[in-house]
């Protein structure tokens, strides 16, 4: 019995990151698989029938995080259970997000980079990125790039991201105060967001970061909803009413449409409701004794 | 691609070669397909189902969702591989097994549960256990055998299914069954 060869742009498991981005510029067609959780899904059901594949989990700068001082970096293949099991008390919002994608198995599996890549507008880690700041590092053999989560969406799976690129690493400043995610959908598992909300609150910089999921053809900022003025200096005079127009704000900074998971108008309406409640939770909980940061 | 390609890894311990011929294929379809390895199950290839849960370097995974390439030098444990007696012995005894399809996927699930934690509460069975569908127990049955598993696996004492000279519900062994909150019945958190 002959032994086949590895042929070697048909499955490349490359052994750094320069090999990668040299294979790719080599071989444009090479499909770059991380945790497979979207392109798997694809290739099963023939939407997508790679000739060739690129293998991102075998490269160790991707899968690992490292503190920088006032925010983490985080490898683009670090999987979502990591995320929670190692990050939640630094970002906490994008820990919670994460705990929300999928199930256990796609956890274990599924990447930020895998999620900004596909960039389908009901990405889980989407909304706490742009809550928190976050940058997104992307290269190639011609070199590195930073862009901000906010400008890194183009429209519903469309991106910035060129051919022959690599999306390194999500860089996410730490969490300077309480942050929230709040996740619309019909059960507590396995489920694309009907819309999400993610709120970051800032103490030292008094300031909100708002992050808006599955309710336009990009993840949205709510800018009109992090300009409300809140009562720094005297936090007892924050009420529901403040909340509610934060609410109110946040749902008209959505563009959402009518699909399967729900109308437009029960997304502006659930929107208003999450954000509403999502700045309760974050005023709260930077304000209560002894709660700390 | 016409050359295909050869896999090597280790499956529920033995080294094994898969060849492939397209860089997209599965692990499960070559499992299963190629390896003759049926015991991870193919309901869904979406990622949905949880019948195709095998440990890939010790962790939970879809095989469905992973590509059988990657695996080269991995570990891949599957139903046959993964699974502590007690746990196969404690899905039989509470009726945790109807059409069974899901139940390979749901052991490999629950032995990685206990492993990481070995007493868990409803509430952890029900978050470590929510990428395994059934469509037959209604999960009731399946979170008792956890219960059950976790306690024959600490205290040693194996709880073996019913035999026909006992009702079916009856087990040899068991002093305490755990069925969520005994106050209130209620075995949701
Ligand atoms: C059952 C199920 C449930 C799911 N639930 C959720 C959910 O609740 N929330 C959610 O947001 N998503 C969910 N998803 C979608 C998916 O899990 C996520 O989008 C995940 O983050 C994808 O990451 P991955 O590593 O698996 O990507 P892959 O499938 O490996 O790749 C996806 C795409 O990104 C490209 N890519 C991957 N990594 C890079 C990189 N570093 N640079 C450039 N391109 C790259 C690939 O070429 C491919 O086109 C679910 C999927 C399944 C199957
Ligand atoms: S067959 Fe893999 S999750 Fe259903
Ligand atoms: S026993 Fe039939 S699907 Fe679970």
């Amino acid at each position: 019995m002959t032994t086949p060869a590895l042929t070697a742009p048909a499955f490349h498991r490359p052994a750094d990151l320069a090999d990668a981005l040299a294979h790719l510029a080599e071989h444009p067609g090479a499909v770059p698989i991380a945790g497979g959780t979207d392109l798997m899904v694809a290739v099963n059901y023939r939407r997508a029938r790679p000739e060739a594949m690129l293998d991102l989990t075998g490269l160790a700068e991707l899968r690992a995080w490292s503190d920088e001082g006032d925010a983490i970096r985080i490898g683009s293949g670090v999987p979502y259970a990591r995320i929670v099991a190692e990050l939640a008390t630094v970002l906490p919002g994008l820990a919670a997000a994460s705990r929300t994608v999928g199930s256990p198995q796609i956890r274990n599996r599924g990447t930020l980079g895998g999620n900004l890549a596909t960039a389908s507008p009901a990405g889980d880690g989407h909304p706490p990125l742009l809550a928190c700041g976050a940058r997104i590092t992307i290269a190639s053999t011609a070199g590195t790039r930073t862009v901000a989560a906010d400008a890194f969406f183009t429209g519903p799976k469309r991106s910035v991201l060129e051919p022959g690129e690599l999306i390194t690493a999500v860089t996410v400043p730490k969490a300077a105060g309480p942050q929230q995610f709040l996740k619309v959908g019909t059960r507590n598992a396995m489920v694309i967001a009907v819309c999400s909300f993610a709120l970051s609150l800032d103490l030292d910089a008094r300031r909100l970061g708002t992050g808006i999921g599955s309710a336009g053809p990009v993840p949205l900022r709510a800018r009109e909803a992090e300009r409300i003025d809140l009562p720094w200096a005297d936090p007892r005079r924050f009420d529901d009413a403040l909340a509610a127009e934060f609410g109110r704000r946040v749902a008209a900074a959505a563009s959402p449409m009518d699909d399967v998971r729900g109308t437009a108008d029960y997304r502006r309406h659930a929107l208003a409701v999450c954000a509403a409640r999502a700045l309760r939770r974050v005023w709260a909980a930077a304000h209560t004794e002894g709660s700390g940061r | 691609m016409s050359e295909g390609m050869r896999v090597r890894m280790r499956v529920d311990g033995a080294e094994i070669a898969a060849d492939v011929d397209r860089p997209g294929e599965s692990l499960l379809t070559s499992l299963r397909d190629r390896l003759g390895l049926t015991g991870s199950k193919n309901a869904c290839e979406q990622g949905e189902c949880g019948s195709c849960t095998v440990l890939l370097d010790g962790l939970p995974v879809c095989a469905c969702l992973v590509a059988t390439a990657q695996c080269e030098g991995r570990e891949v444990k599957t139903v046959v591989g993964a699974v502590p007696r007690p746990v196969r012995d404690a899905f039989v005894a509470c009726g945790a097994v109807q059409c069974g399809f899901c139940t390979p996927g749901l052991l490999v699930s629950v032995a990685d549960l206990l492993d990481r934690e070995p007493d868990p509460d409803d509430a952890l069975i029900r978050e470590a256990l929510a990428g395994n569908l059934c469509r037959c127990t209604g999960y009731e049955k399946i979170i008792e055998a956890v219960h059950v598993a976790a306690e024959a696996m600490s205290d040693g004492v194996p709880r073996v299914p019913a035999r026909s000279h006992l009702h079916h519900n009856q087990w040899i062994n068991v002093t305490t069954f755990p069925r969520g909150d005994a106050e209130t019945g209620e075995d949701t958190p």
